[in-house]
């Protein structure tokens, strides 16, 4: 209501009388000129290193191998069984390590937030300590630690475990393995986070209304950590649907995702066009993700404020 | 228990010998006080006094090192907050903001296993006590700081607790919602009865509302009584200091007499042995003395100093004539402010024999 009514106000009627009227508005005006100028680098850096190639992408897509506008690629991704198969394990590799990584990184993520700030620091550092080694070290390792001979056979076999070697990677568990070790700090902090920003009142409030421990906890502390974990599950999933070296190294060829399947068009096949197509794909699919789970998210939000607590 | 729709009866509250340290700090130093059944209490102190933490153990968040807390015949020391059935009203409120008001007030209810229908029947009761009937789909973000508060309330009384804790409810309010809120929650402390045990640093809210005031500084009890009492007669410098305004005028006593400046006061009571006093001196309670002097009044003579205009009041600093200074509050009427003296003329001031109140001086001055 004030802004139509400041909107009738007759501006322009009164603005020869209104005192530097006309250099306040060109102070505005260079200000905001200023910061632009301040957010060019980036603003350059990120169309050259993402706008341009990605519409490049999306033309090479469509362009057929004597270099006119064609469908193939895509007809060839919607006729090949193989391609279905690829999307379908990228997808269900990208699922399982989110579940995985929210099974684990959930309830590490709440012990950390219970722990005094210097503990909590110190433990965080622990967890953070993977993310600054390299991403391939970390799957190498892996493969030592779980193949035929690797210390985990050995050592359940000594301990009676299991009498025979099994096989723990070259497989979907080894993917699964490698990539919830390296997605984990990805879910940890930002549930870390959101845990952090709940007032510890709110549990205490539940408390002195009659909850329990364990009621407090699901009644009022998980729908407010919610958000923190979708957000997590989210940069986890995402990140999962274009992996490539943990699936390839720890997968041993029977775990093929949709990055491994491009680097191979392009390497083996040398096609562009059909690595491109691929490409344009999975970022569908993945925008299609984000959106989707948008909307889920805001309608969480629109429940919970309108009719929560039923 | 809470499906008996009869009022339950307010139980009184006993504490005893409550001690709580910090390391080397006691944040409750041996502090014993009961409360009366149905009694409206506030706990007074200035921050980091001890009384928000006496209210966190009759919650049960703080354990005390040792002491004992009755609710009635209960003892209630180890038992947790959630199995004590106290309400209480935080400080920022504390409504869950993923749940709406209803489902906020519902809360306690839903946990105690109330049917659907009786919840909801209760839920709008609670909701029409605090006079935001039909606010119950509203989201918390939706309410202001005024509703908010209400909503809290509606929430503590809805399984009808036989005690009442509040945490500086009303701090977040502005000042004319504060006033307004302070006599409410009092209206509302009379109808239902329950025994309210409130915190604040606020003193005026504290004389405004309660039956008793406690006040409490470095965790011990400085004094505890009926608001009038602690007003009129402060037991000590620290209570006669933080309740209201004051000026201390230190006086003489020798053989039960008690002298200012070679003249001998008419004090209401008489010294008890002590040798060092404090007069106290309430900036109300002194008066503009022209011409004959009154009977059973003393005397000040000193020199204004300053003159302050305040709205309502006015606020006049005398330097009497041994240094010391004292503030004198009078009334803005055009005929009151007449007959007061400008800056650097002499002044002669008033103080009745019945507002006569001496403190021992046990080396505790505010600076």
């Amino acid at each position: 209501m004030s802004v139509a009514e400041s909107l009738q106000a007759p501006v322009g009627a009164r603005a020869e009388e209104a005192p530097n009227a006309a250099g306040l508005k060109s102070d505005a005006v260079k200000e905001r000129m200023q910061l632009l100028g301040l957010c060019s680098p980036a603003l350059l850096l990120v169309a050259v290193t993402m706008v341009l190639p990605v519409i490049w992408l999306f033309y090479l897509s469509f362009l057929s191998d004597e270099g006119t506008f064609s469908l193939e690629h895509y007809q060839r991704l919607t006729a090949s069984k193989a391609y279905a198969r690829i999307f379908y394990t990228t997808f269900q590799v990208s699922v399982l390590t989110t579940l995985v990584c929210v099974a684990i990184g959930y309830p590490l993520a709440y012990f950390l937030a219970q722990l005094p700030r210097r503990a909590a620091a110190l433990c965080m550092i622990t967890v953070l300590l993977p993310f600054w080694t390299s991403l391939l070290v970390r799957t190498y390792a892996w493969l030592v630690l779980l193949q035929r001979k690797g210390l985990v056979n050995t050592w359940a076999i000594e301990l009676g475990l299991w009498d025979e070697p099994i096989k723990i990677v070259h497989n979907l568990n080894g993917t699964l393995i490698g990539m919830v070790h390296i997605m984990l700090p990805f879910l940890v902090l930002p549930v870390y986070a959101s845990m952090k920003a709940i007032d510890t009142d709110y549990v205490k409030a539940a408390a002195n209304l009659g909850a329990s421990p364990i009621q407090a906890f699901w009644k009022v502390f998980f729908p407010l950590s919610l958000p923190g974990l979708f957000a997590g599950a989210l940069i986890v999933f995402v990140l999962c649907l274009g992996f490539f070296v943990t699936p390839a190294v720890l997968g041993g060829g029977r775990v093929i995702m949709v990055a491994m399947s491009i680097t191979d068009t392009i390497e083996l096949f040398f096609n562009w066009g059909a690595a491109s197509a691929l490409g344009v794909v999975l970022l569908v699919m993945t925008l299609g993700s984000l959106f989707a789970a948008s909307k889920l998210l805001n309608l969480d939000r629109i429940l919970g404020g309108g009719g929560g607590g039923h | 228990m809470s499906n008996n729709q009869a009022r339950a009866e307010a139980l009184p509250i006993y504490i005893s010998n409550v001690t709580k340290t910090y390391g080397k700090v006691f944040a409750l130093d041996d502090v014993s006080l009961d409360v009366k059944q149905g009694e409206f209490l506030t706990l007074l102190g200035p921050s980091g006094s001890g009384k928000t933490t006496l209210l966190m153990v009759l919650a049960g968040f703080t354990r005390p090192d040792h002491g004992s807390l009755k609710f009635g015949d209960r003892e209630v020391i180890r038992t947790p907050p959630h199995k004590r059935d106290v309400g209480m009203v935080f400080q920022n409120y504390a409504l869950f903001p993923h749940m709406n008001v209803a489902a906020n007030v519902g809360f306690p209810l839903k946990l105690r296993n109330v049917p659907a229908a009786e919840l909801a029947e209760r839920v709008e009761a609670a909701l029409e006590t605090v006079q935001l009937g039909g606010y119950g789909q509203r989201g918390i973000d939706q309410l202001s700081g005024g509703q908010k508060q209400r909503v809290a309330l509606a929430r503590a009384i809805v399984f009808e607790p036989r005690i009442l804790l509040m945490d500086e409810p009303l701090s977040a309010l502005d000042k004319k919602l504060r006033e307004h809120m302070q006599i409410e929650l009092r209206h509302l402390h009379d109808k239902l009865g329950m025994t309210t045990v409130y915190v604040t640093h606020d003193q005026r809210e504290a004389l405004t509302m309660s039956d008793r005031i406690a006040v409490i500084n470095h965790g011990k009890l400085m004094q505890l009584d009926e608001p009038r009492t602690i007003y009129d007669f402060p037991a000590n410098t620290f209570v006669a200091d933080f309740i209201g305004e004051s000026t201390f005028v230190p006086v003489s006593v020798s053989g039960g007499k008690v002298s200012y400046d070679g003249a001998t006061l008419k004090t209401a009571t008489q010294p008890d042995g002590a040798t060092k006093y404090n007069l106290m001196m309430r900036p109300e309670r002194l008066s503009f003395v022209s011409g004959r002097k009154p009977k059973d009044v003393n005397v000040f003579k000193g020199t204004v100093s300053e003159l302050v205009f305040q709205g309502e009041s006015f606020l006049m600093y005398a330097d009497l004539s041994d240094g010391t200074q004292v503030a004198v509050r009078g009334a803005t009427q055009k005929d009151a402010m007449a007959i007061v003296p400008e800056v650097g003329k002499p002044v002669s001031l008033g103080l009745h024999k019945d507002d006569t109140v001496l403190i021992p001086d046990a080396g505790d001055m505010p600076a």
